[in-house]
């Protein structure tokens, strides 16, 4: 597998200012609803935040190169994770699929076929991410990929704040002193990756590489994380990104 | 089914009361699960909050406590808590928390309710204790198929009947013709109305008893009576029946019962067939009934204590079948009893005849048609007040040492207790028994109690019944009237209490400890019979069976109703789990005993048998408050 191509960091001081600026910017009616739909302010406790994990399975890390094939959403918040309020969609990648990625996502050739148009559903899922945060583990595939979808497609990108849950783990386990101090000794550094982490929150294995299914697993991650190392009291802009 | 569902559906359908669920049935509930995650020691359920879901646990542990904070219950990956108050009103009554960090599924009461109403099995799990009891009681019964064949089955061909006034000759050249082994006696008239019964022609008939084919040999030839004697002169007055509903297995008691060989088998009044012994032991080739006559076959101890084995395989054979409890009890005291009668008799042909009357006496299991195939024996010698100590002991004392080493020699070994014959004490006249008796019920000692709760269970096997009778009443009239004895009793009926149930692959006890195995006798069966027994004293009950005594009990107000329904169940189930882990431990060619492995228990067996330990527990909270102390004894 490639790795991850070195970007650049984003950085958004203002994550509100930045969605009313897009708002208003915004010619595509979708996008426009979406950046529209307030957030919640940046000190919400976060308990009160309405959330949506987000998880999307790719043919590859470069999104100059390859291309979404299945988007999972699951809306959520601290206290309950609803299942009946899921949505998945099957994407027709613009790209074709190579066989390793299909072994990988099991995703099929067929279903691939009779898939839509990534635009086809972009307006469904900008209206269940639209009002919650997004939570994903890892932001530097959903972000990207995301973004250059939706340019792509509307002229336009797509931005907005997440909660990584990688990048969370990575505060308790790479930038602590004992973090530093394991690689001063020459260990190899705690795995964040979403299975390792949820281990260590004795939360059970699921079969991974389901965008669906890892989108929960990253719901019940982030409860996980809140009850471990911060409480429902924490404000939003303490932990998004 | 969505793919990203069957995660949490393929888990859901491996646990009880989900695995029995229909698949569509499966899928709803996947659909609407809420997830929640729960740090080690946070609160899931709190006492009072509102509760609308039923919690399910995806991986961790939770403790579920009582009120005061009493340890009520300690689940795992797989189980459920919060039906309780769904069922009721809502509110929780037993709250929880995370042991472990803990992952939960939760189910939204439409749902929950929808799958109650949709599947009695899931409304009869998560109804707590009686019904999961019940269900299994039932199920057992169904699935044996002794119980449920019905003796008419059995029946291939009509009965010969001949009339009272019909020639020895006659009868028997149509039993011969017919192939038969027995031949039914009738005669015109309707005097005995239990037997009579009308022929297609409208004429009533009543039968009036049955010849076998020994009865032709002792009755007829071996007296030098003619050929020509009306049979009704030497028709058995002793006419034992079954009706053709009756289960194979009532049909085998009966035979064992009154020691016959041949049973009418009536459809109302009329005789619609005779069945043999040799059909039940086609039928139920190993059965215990073929062991009984295989045992008063035998001409020496030796001889009797070869069928040891045979015993086992019957067992075996019995609990594979689907036996309920009391059919494998009361079948294994039947055996013990022949053991026991068949000794007697070859000592009795050692040692002559006796010097005065004597009643074999059983206490314990066998005396309560309960016991099991790791047992001892408990026995005594009632004498008649005749009995004169220097002229007689000898003899008695001779008697019960041959019955004593016969049955060790059989595998009923020796009382550790030395409740035997052969122990002096328990070799007395009738009077001496009574005093005993009577001393026992006014002055409760800790060594009194212990000997009441071995020989309140009593019963004759051998000689003279009445002398048992005698003492049985003595009990029943006295025990009611004796408030000290009965509140001691209680008392001593506590001693052994159950575990809270089953936690992962340990016993979890009240404190919260854990136990690699349990002895399910110390810890249920005979906790539940010394409870049992304290209410049956109470009500002046003669029976000694449990069952029966809980059927005396409902019928007072000793308890509130339905309480001994429940300890009936409870009781059935619990003695079923001891008899199924003493099959398990024969199979893998262990010596049985009376302990269980958690992890020999299945799913369902841990939840009915944590129902059970419940209803025990329960009902051993209630003794201690019915039977008080009288309070003229409380000051001291």
């Amino acid at each position: 597998m490639h790795g991850i191509r070195p970007r650049q960091k984003v950085v958004q001081a203002n994550w509100i200012g930045y969605m009313a600026e897009r708002a208003e910017k915004a010619h595509d009616s979708a996008l426009r609803q979406f950046f529209a739909t307030p957030l919640p302010s940046p000190d919400t406790p976060i308990a009160q935040v309405p959330m949506v994990a987000l998880d999307m399975e790719t043919t590859g890390l470069d999104e100059r190169r390859h291309a979404i094939v299945s988007i999972g959403v699951v809306p959520f918040t601290l206290d309950r994770i609803p299942l009946a309020q899921r949505r998945y969609w099957v994407v027709k990648p613009s790209r074709p699929l190579d066989e390793a990625s299909i072994a990988y996502h099991h995703i099929t050739h067929s279903e691939i076929a009779t898939a839509p148009d990534f635009d086809a559903v972009l307006d469904e899922l900008l209206a269940v991410l639209a009002g919650r945060l997004v939570v994903v583990h890892f932001r530097n595939i959903e972000r990207p990929f995301l973004d250059a979808a939706v340019k792509a497609r509307r002229g336009e990108g797509v931005m907005f704040p997440m909660i990584d849950t990688m990048s969370l783990e990575a505060r308790m386990h790479r930038q602590t002193l004992w973090a530093r101090f394991r690689r001063w000794l020459g260990r190899p550094p705690v795995s964040i990756r979403l299975n390792a982490s949820r281990e260590r929150y004795g939360l059970p294995v699921y079969q991974g590489h389901h965008a669906l299914v890892d989108a929960l697993a990253t719901a019940e991650l982030l409860q996980a994380q809140i009850s471990h190392h911060y409480t429902p009291e924490t404000q939003l802009k303490d932990i998004w990104v | 089914m969505d793919v990203e569902l069957l995660e949490i559906r393929q888990h859901m359908g491996q646990f009880p009361p989900f695995d029995g669920l229909s698949d569509v049935l499966l899928d709803a509930i996947a659909e609407q699960v809420q997830v929640r995650y729960y740090k080690t020691g946070s609160d899931i359920l709190k006492f009072d909050d509102i509760l609308t879901e039923l919690c399910y646990i995806r991986s961790g542990a939770v403790e579920v406590y009582r009120r005061q904070g009493e340890l009520y219950n300690r689940l795992g990956e797989g189980d459920i808590f919060g039906h309780f108050s769904l069922l009721r009103n809502h509110k929780v009554r037993l709250p929880a928390k995370a042991i472990e960090d803990t992952l939960i599924y939760f189910i939204p009461n439409v749902v929950f309710q929808r799958l109650c109403e949709e599947d009695d099995d899931f409304a009869d799990f998560v109804e707590l204790e009686r019904p999961r009891l019940e269900t299994a009681a039932e199920q057992q019964k169904k699935s044996n198929d002794m119980m449920v064949t019905r003796i008419r089955k059995l029946v291939t061909r009509y009965p010969v009947m001949v009339e009272s006034t019909t020639t020895v000759q006659q009868a028997a050249k149509q039993v011969n013709d017919a192939q038969a082994s027995a031949v039914l006696v009738i005669n015109e008239g309707s005097d005995n109305p239990r037997y009579s019964f009308q022929d297609s022609e409208g004429k009533t008939w009543q039968m009036c008893g049955i010849l076998t084919d020994s009865d032709f040999r002792t009755r007829i030839v071996a007296e030098g009576l003619s050929a020509q004697t009306a049979i009704g002169e030497v028709v058995s007055e002793r006419l034992i029946t079954i009706q053709s509903d009756a289960s194979v297995y009532e049909a085998m008691l009966t035979m064992l019962r009154n020691n016959v060989h041949h049973l009418p088998v009536l459809y109302r009044q009329r005789p619609v067939g005779v069945v043999h012994l040799s059909d039940i032991i086609r039928y139920e080739t190993q059965s215990g009934l073929y062991l009984v006559s295989n045992i008063f076959n035998q001409s020496s101890a030796q001889g009797l204590a070869k069928l040891a084995p045979d015993v086992r395989a019957a067992f075996v054979r019995m609990v594979q079948e689907g036996a309920n409890s009391q059919m494998v009890g009361s079948a294994l005291s039947t055996i013990g009893r022949s053991f026991t009668r068949r000794l007697l008799e070859l000592a009795e042909e050692a040692l002559g005849p006796p010097p005065v009357p004597y009643c074999f006496m059983v206490n314990g299991s066998m005396a309560r048609n309960e016991q099991s195939i790791v047992t001892d024996q408990d026995n005594a010698l009632i004498l008649s007040d005749d009995f004169n100590p220097d002229e007689h002991d000898d003899y008695f004392h001779a008697l019960a040492a041959f019955v004593s080493d016969g049955l060790d020699a059989c595998g009923y070994t020796y009382c550790k207790g030395d409740v035997m014959a052969t122990n002096r004490q328990w070799r007395q006249p009738l009077h001496v028994w009574k005093r005993y008796f009577q001393d026992w019920m006014a002055n409760p000692t800790p060594e009194r109690l212990l000997h009441s709760s071995i020989f309140f269970d009593l019963d004759s096997i051998y000689g003279e019944d009445h002398f048992v009778e005698a003492l049985q009443d003595l009990i029943a009239q006295t025990a009611p009237q004796s408030p000290l004895f009965l509140a001691a009793m209680a008392r001593n009926a506590l001693n052994r209490t159950p575990p809270l149930g089953f936690f992962r692959t340990f016993v979890m006890e009240k404190d919260g400890k854990h136990n690699n195995s349990i002895n399910l006798k110390r810890r249920g069966t005979a906790p539940m019979v010394d409870l049992i027994r304290v209410h049956a004293l109470a009500c002046g009950s003669k029976a000694q069976n449990s069952f029966q005594r809980l059927n005396d009990i409902s019928n007072t107000q000793l308890l509130a109703t339905g309480v001994s329904d429940k300890l009936s169940y409870a009781f059935e189930f619990l003695c079923m789990s001891r008899i199924r882990h003493q099959v398990i431990d024969l199979q893998e060619d262990r010596f049985p005993d009376n302990n269980i492995e958690p992890e020999n228990v299945e799913d369902s067996e841990r939840h009915t048998l944590k129902d059970a330990f419940q209803v025990l527990n329960n009902a051993q909270k209630f003794l201690k408050f019915r039977y008080p102390v009288p309070a003229q004894r409380q000051g001291r």
